[in-house]
């Protein structure tokens, strides 16, 4: 075989796996979609249909009887919430952390990515009880504040290192404290990384589903909760589940794919340092 | 010219998240370390009683349940780690290539990571349901038998770790492949100088430079897959018959389901050494590797 010829086969083999890869990570998001359109009818069907006049009926039957808003209400006022409190409390840590080179602080706070979070779920359970605020967003943003705001400072720290220290002490001798330095320097050159940790910690408390299933209530109960309480029917109405799913999921896509690129920096920030 | 440490940034600016991190979390710890120590039903009137060591007495003794759950959550780890660490490195790999839409590739791979959890269960359950399912469909187009899945006790951990290697191993591949953007220029140069075929310089250059990278991308998986909940509480809730009732899900079920929070918060001490002990030991030899 020639060496062009040779190129152009390991070319289109290569074109080939990557189609695959794509094929297998998008297929079950496809699913979930094509479902969401089919009658309970059209998804039992064997061989299944992958042509058929779509319907709207699962959506309309979700966002009606099943008080949909309210819940995409309450994840996302529990979400954006727990990001700013993130933010408020993580963002200075991250800093002095950063440039006063306290790994041991950043420890502590790093921890709680390991203890298992249902390790606290006990104990947070008995004092939100006693304190009246089981289903209550406090309750929920203080919980998932735990989750937010160490990925905010682990994310940060990466961000604040990279900043030069010149930048800050010029600031300084033109007569601003450290912290003013901070607020009027740091944080407005700091843009793409609060976009990432934003983004990121915002999906993360949208997602969150063991610490809102048992903090949670009537009042409170955000769209993961609400979803898997469709499981409970005696025969699960797949349309209406799969639609369900759909809306969850729509914002974090969407989110996603806007601000892709930041995100692998933000997932993958301090992995690559090793 | 250096300016001078302010104080206050130095010490009240980390204070706050400080201050949130040991009400939230260290005092818990503690507070679930004396409760395991007790005896208390949280639905009885009776305030907690003192009994030593006897919940981790139980446990490891006297609960076969606990050692199912400790090792099904070992095997369900270690399952989903291997896997999840060799493809992901080869896609890695695959996706390191220069081809057109590159980067719409690798933003598309990101979302199973990113979509919520409980969405994807619901899916991956209609996919895995025995009659109608498109899973026994597949399979059906093989001539192969078809399967119960979730359904059986020996099906319903792989199937969940299936779940977990769909969901992350995109995660691995984005690690791996920041650590090859990342590496020097001078070994690939020096191999091909020499003359090696693709395949050696994968196995003598390439890899071994990614070792420190894939030991970072094990570790953060490694933390992860011990604690899954999600997917396996939304689509088995522990079940067939305990089938796939992991340490977090046992934890949960003592705790929230039998109120017994002694036994929960004993097995939660153990739990959290468990983790602790993995991650002290993959990254012993991960620096054992490096060094």
């Amino acid at each position: 075989m020639s060496r062009g010829r040779l190129r152009t086969l390991v070319s289109v083999l290569h074109g080939l796996g990557v189609a695959v890869v794509l094929a297998v990570f998008l297929f079950p998001f496809a699913w979930m979609v094509m479902s969401s359109f089919k009658t309970q009818v059209q998804i039992t069907a064997t061989p299944p249909q992958w042509i058929w006049q779509p319907t709207l009926e699962n959506y309309v039957e979700v966002l009606q009887a099943q008080r949909f808003g309210t819940y995409i209400w309450n994840s996302f006022v529990v979400a954006a919430g727990s990001t700013l409190a993130g933010f408020v409390l993580g963002l200075p840590a991250a800093y002095a952390i950063a440039r006063y080179r306290q790994h041991g602080l950043g420890m502590v706070i790093l921890v709680a990515r390991i203890v298992p979070g249902i390790t606290f779920l006990v104990p947070w359970y008995i004092f939100f009880s006693k304190l009246k605020l089981v289903d209550t967003y406090t309750a929920l943003i203080l919980s998932h504040l735990l989750v937010v705001m160490p990925f905010i400072v682990w994310v940060m720290i990466a961000f604040f290192e990279a900043i030069p220290t010149e930048v800050i002490e010029a600031a300084m001798v033109d007569g601003c404290t450290e912290a003013g330095a901070f607020w009027r320097v740091v944080l407005p050159i700091s843009g793409p990384g609060l976009v990432t940790s934003g983004i990121l910690a915002f999906i993360f408390s949208w997602n969150n589903f063991m610490f809102s299933v048992i903090l949670t209530g009537a009042r409170t109960k955000t769209l993961p909760v609400a979803i898997f309480n469709f499981l409970s029917y005696s025969e699960i109405n797949w349309g209406a589940l799969m639609a369900a799913a759909v809306i969850i999921t729509l914002p974090v896509v969407i989110l996603g794919l806007v601000t892709q690129r930041y995100i692998v920096r933000g997932l993958t920030a301090g992995a690559v340092k090793g | 010219m250096g300016i001078r440490a302010d104080q206050a940034v130095r010490w009240l600016f980390p204070l706050p998240a400080l201050a949130f991190v040991v009400v939230m979390m260290l005092f818990p710890i503690v507070y679930t370390a004396w409760l395991s120590l007790h005896e208390w039903s949280m639905s009885a009137v009776t305030p907690p009683r003192l009994v030593g060591l006897r919940n981790y007495a139980t446990l490891l003794g006297a609960d076969p349940r606990f050692w199912m759950a400790v090792w099904r959550t070992i095997y369900f780890t270690g399952l989903a780690l291997v896997v999840e660490t060799v493809l992901g490195v080869a896609i890695a790999l695959l996706l390191n290539r220069d081809f057109p839409g590159k980067n719409l590739v690798k933003t598309l791979v990101l979302l199973p990571m990113i979509a919520t959890p409980v969405a994807i269960g619901m899916v991956w359950l209609l996919f895995y349901e025995p009659t109608i399912g498109l899973a026994n469909y597949v399979l059906g187009l093989f001539h192969l038998p078809p399967q119960p899945w979730l359904a059986s006790e020996r099906g319903a951990l792989p199937s969940l770790a299936l779940v977990d290697i769909w969901q992350w191993t995109p995660m691995v591949a984005l690690i791996v492949l920041a650590g090859l953007a990342s590496l020097p220029a001078d070994p690939f140069e020096a191999a091909q100088v020499d003359g090696a075929t693709p395949l050696q310089v994968l196995w003598h250059v390439t890899l071994p430079l990614l070792r420190p990278t894939i030991g970072v991308a094990v570790i953060l998986r490694a933390i992860d897959a011990l604690k899954t909940f999600d997917i396996i509480y939304a689509m088995t809730q522990g079940g067939p018959n305990y089938a796939s009732e992991t340490l977090n899900l046992y934890a949960y079920t003592l705790g929230f389901s039998y109120f017994r929070m002694g036994m929960a918060s004993a097995l939660l001490e153990i739990f959290f050494a468990l983790v602790l002990g993995v991650v002290v030991l993959l990254n012993r030899a991960r620096r054992g590797v490096l060094m």
